[in-house]
């Protein structure tokens, strides 16, 4: 009885990682060839380069104390922002404005910091985090208002919030944040002082790698375990049910975004304050797109969503070393990253091929209803 | 004159469309260049929505296509000889890497057509494969490349046009503007007029808009609904490569990662605001740019007065933010309330009941 239990528990992380894991493998099979194909194109035809490159992304990863600081530094804002996009799912909702969401909770966090810049560190640091969040949530509400309210389909106003966001952001540290030290040669901030969040492990593990810690149990425990998960969830798998059990559709769609938002913001929040230092008038980052990844891959689970993000962390953290000794460029990373979503998009050929017959809970049935409401956009 | 300027915000209303037309002669040429990826792209995207196939990959479709085309062009450069037609400066290597830019962009569509309509899977994760997948493999390969690359292959010519045709008021300027292009640019017109007719006027217009509405029906009446879908997807193909090319070999930039710039994205908002119709995506696409050419002529020369005041203490950024504001604007409500009853409404409506 008593091994009863964890075996369960062990069948399901069987089920439930299989097909990741086998869409991982796949892709490093994939990323293998392209290396060998592209070495031959140039003349330098290498078949142990794939084994050259992936060593030194794994030395690079996890190689030493810190390279695994570094893999925990690169995954928390795809953790977090990784969540945001993922409780959208549950919520029936495509966020893929977390990148905005991100920009714009970075945006704002910054504008306090520097405004505390004197300010004691116990006091700065919360409170431009808690403003980080406000902005994220604010651009969060605004697709979200406009889905419940209009039904402006959240797919194509976060595309367009996301731009939004790049020329607020553009304006604001270009015009009337940009900073006066001397240490400001283009568009940027004047260093962040207070608020700087102090390192907690190795060289640069900064206090921010506690807001994913914290942040993947909170969410669990908000979708899973709350009455408002229960009603996030509930919309998400049909609006109609929701409606017939007495929820509010609309305020719950607005709730989930919000909070995705406040995530995603939380994420460019603890960015600019744990790591750059200063806030740049063009961010040039792809955190809330690398999200989207993190959070299929995860199956828009919580603890997915942290493995996932761990995964992505690894390989960017590796990247670097992966350049300098295999001469493999790190976009090497996103071409993985989106052939690991493509076996999981084409999961169906993947199980009939490779005749996987562990149950599907594949994110992509849970996806359907939200891709399927956008034609909806108009009819309301 | 002054005494009509004078009139509280009416006057200033004046004064700023008198400040667009004396500018328009300047700003016409740099706001056809910069529409014209940018329709083409929403060309893509009206072949995949009205037949019923969400695509929000046509950044990453335009963005392979940029660079096949730039690195193709450059190779046959190398290889083939120079033969030229003589107008608009169309010779072999540009024609090669057009063409290879296109077949590209129908590569990259016909996986989309796989994951979306045999697969089945989420259409607008397919799309977003597609994004990132554009940017790793051409970042990726670009790197690799770019130390060997040979020189540029040169670029397309815009037509010229006899002088006493542009010397007719107003039709001469307008016909310069819009025919005194290079020939992608005139392709992207002419598609657009063509795409309009048919999509209106054509059998294959009718059945696309019945496959994109209501795919059962379609069915029930005969047609292969996913043959249709398959056909119109790789097809909407074409104009992501055109676009794509664009930038290369008339636009004349050499290849940069990510390049595109979000233009795929633009192109999607333009066929939203253009209410999925080709010619209203074309006129969206030019009045996007057109809020972004007005950014760089208030910069370069703001007009006197309080009419320049006003302007100038507007943050340029707002020009740039202007079309997607505008899109959301419209979604939430506009287009929503008067596309319902077109039945135009529903161009994503995809049910594959036809296994």
């Amino acid at each position: 009885m008593s091994e009863r239990p964890a075996r369960s528990l062990l069948l399901r992380v069987r089920d439930v990682a299989q097909l990741p894991a086998i869409a991982i493998a796949l892709a490093l099979v994939f990323g293998a060839l392209l290396m060998i194909l592209s070495s031959a194109l140039l003349g330098g035809f290498d078949p142990t380069l794939p084994l050259t490159a992936y060593q030194a992304l794994a030395v690079g990863a996890f190689g030493s104390g810190n390279a695994l600081v570094n893999t925990l530094v690169n995954a928390t804002p795809l953790i977090l922002a990784g969540l945001a996009v993922g409780i959208g799912f549950k919520g029936g909702l495509f966020n893929i404005g977390a990148q905005g969401q991100f920009l714009v909770g970075a945006l704002s966090a910054s504008t306090a910091a520097i405004a505390m810049n004197h300010q004691p560190a116990l006091l700065a640091i919360p409170v431009s985090l808690l403003a980080g969040m406000a902005g994220g949530l604010a651009w969060g509400f605004i697709p979200g208002f406009l889905k419940g309210f209009t039904g402006a389909h959240e797919v194509v106003t976060t595309i367009m919030l996301n731009f939004v966001a790049i020329h607020l952001v553009s304006y604001v540290i270009g015009g009337p944040l940009r900073g006066t030290g001397p240490e400001v040669t283009f568009g940027r901030t004047d260093a962040i002082v207070a608020a700087s969040l102090p390192d907690i492990i190795g060289r640069n593990g900064h206090l921010g790698l506690l807001l994913a810690a914290v942040a993947v149990p909170l969410a669990w425990w908000l979708l899973f375990r709350s009455t408002v998960g229960f009603e996030i969830r509930t919309v998400g798998a049909s609006p109609d049910a929701a409606r017939y059990a007495g929820m509010h559709p609309r305020w719950i769609t607005i709730l989930t975004m919000s909070i995705c938002g406040l995530l995603a913001g939380l994420a460019g929040a603890g960015e600019i304050l744990g790591e750059v230092g200063y806030m740049p008038a063009s961010y040039g980052t792809t955190v809330g797109f690398d999200a989207i990844a993190v959070a299929l891959l995860g199956r828009a689970h919580p603890v997915g969503i942290l493995f996932a993000g761990l995964l992505f962390g690894a390989m960017q953290a590796g990247a670097g070393l992966m350049q300098v000794q295999a001469g493999i460029p790190a976009q090497m990373v996103s071409v993985l990253q989106a052939v690991i979503l493509f076996f999981l998009a084409a999961e169906l050929i993947v199980r009939r091929v490779l005749r996987v017959r562990t149950a599907g809970t594949g994110v992509s049935d849970e996806l359907q209803t939200v891709s399927r409401t956008y034609g909806e956009q108009v009819s309301r | 004159m002054d005494a009509i300027f004078d009139i509280p915000v009416i006057g200033l209303i004046i004064q700023f469309v008198v400040y667009v037309i004396a500018q328009l002669p300047v700003l016409a040429p740099t706001i056809m260049a910069a529409a014209t990826p940018i329709a083409l792209g929403a060309l893509c995207g009206f072949m995949n929505e009205r037949s019923g196939v969400v695509n929000i990959g046509i950044e990453g479709m335009m963005l392979t296509a940029a660079f096949v085309a730039w690195w193709t062009a450059s190779l046959a450069g190398q290889l083939v000889p120079d033969l030229s037609l003589g107008i608009m400066g169309i010779k072999l290597p540009l024609l090669i890497g057009l063409a290879a830019a296109i077949l590209a962009a129908m590569a990259v569509s016909a996986v989309h057509a796989w994951l979306s309509i045999s697969v089945r899977a989420d259409q607008i994760i397919s799309g977003t494969i597609i994004n990132i997948f554009a940017v790793g493999i051409t970042g990726y390969l670009n790197l690799l490349v770019s130390p060997h690359s040979p020189p540029s292959a040169g670029q397309f010519q815009a037509l010229r046009l006899p002088q006493f045709v542009v010397d007719i008021p107003v039709l001469g300027f307008l016909l310069k503007s819009f025919i005194g292009v290079g020939p992608i640019a005139l392709i992207m017109l002419i598609s657009v007029i063509v795409l309009q007719v048919l999509l209106f006027r054509s059998r294959w217009g009718l059945r696309t808009r019945a496959v994109g509405e209501h795919p059962k029906a379609a069915e029930t009446v005969g047609i292969d609904v996913i043959r249709l879908r398959y056909r119109n997807v790789i097809l909407g193909g074409i104009f992501a490569g055109l676009g794509g090319a664009y930038l290369i070999i008339e636009f004349g930039s050499a290849f940069q990662g990510e390049m595109t710039a979000g233009r795929g994205f633009i192109a999607l908002a333009a066929l939203i605001f253009g209410r999925w119709t080709p010619i209203g995506a074309l006129g969206a696409a030019i009045l996007f740019t057109a809020s972004i050419g007005l950014e760089r002529s208030i910069r370069f020369a703001a007009p006197e007065g309080p009419l320049g005041q006003f302007l100038t203490s507007i943050p340029l950024q707002f020009y740039s933010a202007l079309p997607y504001l505008i899109t959301i604007i419209v979604l939430a409500g506009v287009v929503g309330r008067s596309m319902a009853p077109a039945s135009v409404g529903r161009p994503y409506e995809r049910e594959s009941k036809a296994a």
